[in-house]
């Protein structure tokens, strides 16, 4: 009758708590390091110029970002449902965010 | 009765139960995976929610790049990154609050919602002193706009000190773009910090009480999904519009 679950419930201890606090505090430090520093830029196409700083701090906030998610809100030791969820949820972000992008560059493509 | 007491049925037909596990569920752990699920559903509501703003911010950013600057290099690195610093302290002492409230600790619990709860109040502080800022400045979008520290950047200390060059009019007056986005983002932001302070101050009552120490720490864990939710999108804020183009 009873519904078997993946795994019983998981207290995540202070410790683990303690050491992602750090590294996000480190994260932070990092990302205000690295914006005084002029990174260049990268040119793949004539007009399509890719600078490399926000690219590494959204780098930084995404490692952040991926820590909290997976400590603070316990996806790591959630169910598999759960991480399916914060996935599918992700991705669909990122294919939204991508497809609205890709349309915008691409509207006067050549034409720059 | 509390909400803990096990309650027995007079009927033989189902065994006895915690008061909280609801009866359409077969165990209080279906019950906290479910309550779990539907909180991460929420919050990718609020992923799309959040992601629009996004968009809009990375699409305008890449039109009107040198106004973005100009208008980034106005807000203070130094308060930004104190915010940021209290922000994630405050995600770790609700973190620790969820803990206490496994292991049952009353005392550490309410401890840990109360520092939480300061360090909202101190984030939304800065927040003000920021805003105040921008409103003495004229930044903020509207009638009373100013494009002084745009177009004449030595009259203004900020722009001064990051170096800024004069902007012609019609760049200059994307920076109200820029601003526009960043009251509507940090803006939006502040109002879900002001909510979970709210609801941390009457978990704080109901915590004293004992209400998530004995068993049931469903809501004291969802409401910590909020909260680092909350946090998550000011890691992505604060680079975004603080740190243009500080090189």
């Amino acid at each position: 009758m009873s519904e078997q679950n993946e795994h019983a419930h998981h207290i995540v201890s202070p410790a683990v708590y303690a050491g992602i606090l750090l590294a996000l505090l480190v994260g932070t430090a990092v990302t205000v390091w690295a914006s005084y520093i002029d990174l260049g830029e990268w040119i793949p196409l004539p007009g399509l110029v890719i600078a490399w700083n926000p690219i590494v701090a959204l780098a930084i906030a995404c490692t952040k970002a991926t820590l909290v998610v997976l400590f603070f809100m316990h996806v790591k030791y959630s169910t598999k449902l759960t991480m399916l969820t914060v996935f599918s949820g992700v991705f669909m972000f990122l294919v939204l965010v991508g497809m609205t992008l890709a349309d915008y560059i691409s509207r006067a493509w050549g034409r720059w | 009765m509390s909400d803990n007491s096990p309650i027995a049925h007079g009927d033989a037909a189902h065994a006895e139960h915690p008061a909280y596990l609801r009866h359409h569920f077969n165990s209080v752990e279906q019950q906290a995976d479910t309550a779990n699920f539907a909180m991460w559903l929420f919050l990718l509501t609020e992923v799309m929610f959040f992601g629009g703003l996004f968009t809009a911010y990375l699409i305008y950013r890449n039109w009107y790049y040198p106004a973005f600057v100009a208008g980034s290099h106005q807000l203070s690195i130094p308060l930004g990154g104190f915010n940021t610093l209290l922000l994630i302290t405050s995600s770790f002492t609700m973190a620790m609050g969820v803990w206490c409230a496994e292991t049952r600790r009353k005392s550490g619990l309410v401890l840990c919602l109360c520092l939480t709860f300061i360090l909202g109040l101190g984030f939304l502080g800065v927040k003000t002193v920021e805003y105040s800022e921008k409103i003495e400045k004229h930044h903020v979008p509207g009638f009373h706009y100013s494009l002084s520290s745009f177009l004449d950047p030595d009259s203004d200390a900020a722009a001064k000190a990051a170096g800024d060059k004069p902007m012609a009019l019609d760049m200059a007056r994307h920076t109200e773009v820029y601003f526009s986005l960043y009251f509507a983002m940090t803006g939006m932001h502040a109002l879900h910090m002001i909510i979970g302070i709210a609801i941390l101050g009457f978990m704080i009552v109901r915590a004293q009480a004992g209400a998530y120490t004995s068993g049931h720490v469903t809501f004291v864990e969802n409401f910590g999904l909020y909260w680092h939710f909350v946090d998550i999108v000011w890691i992505f804020l604060f680079p975004l519009l603080y740190l243009i183009s500080r090189h």
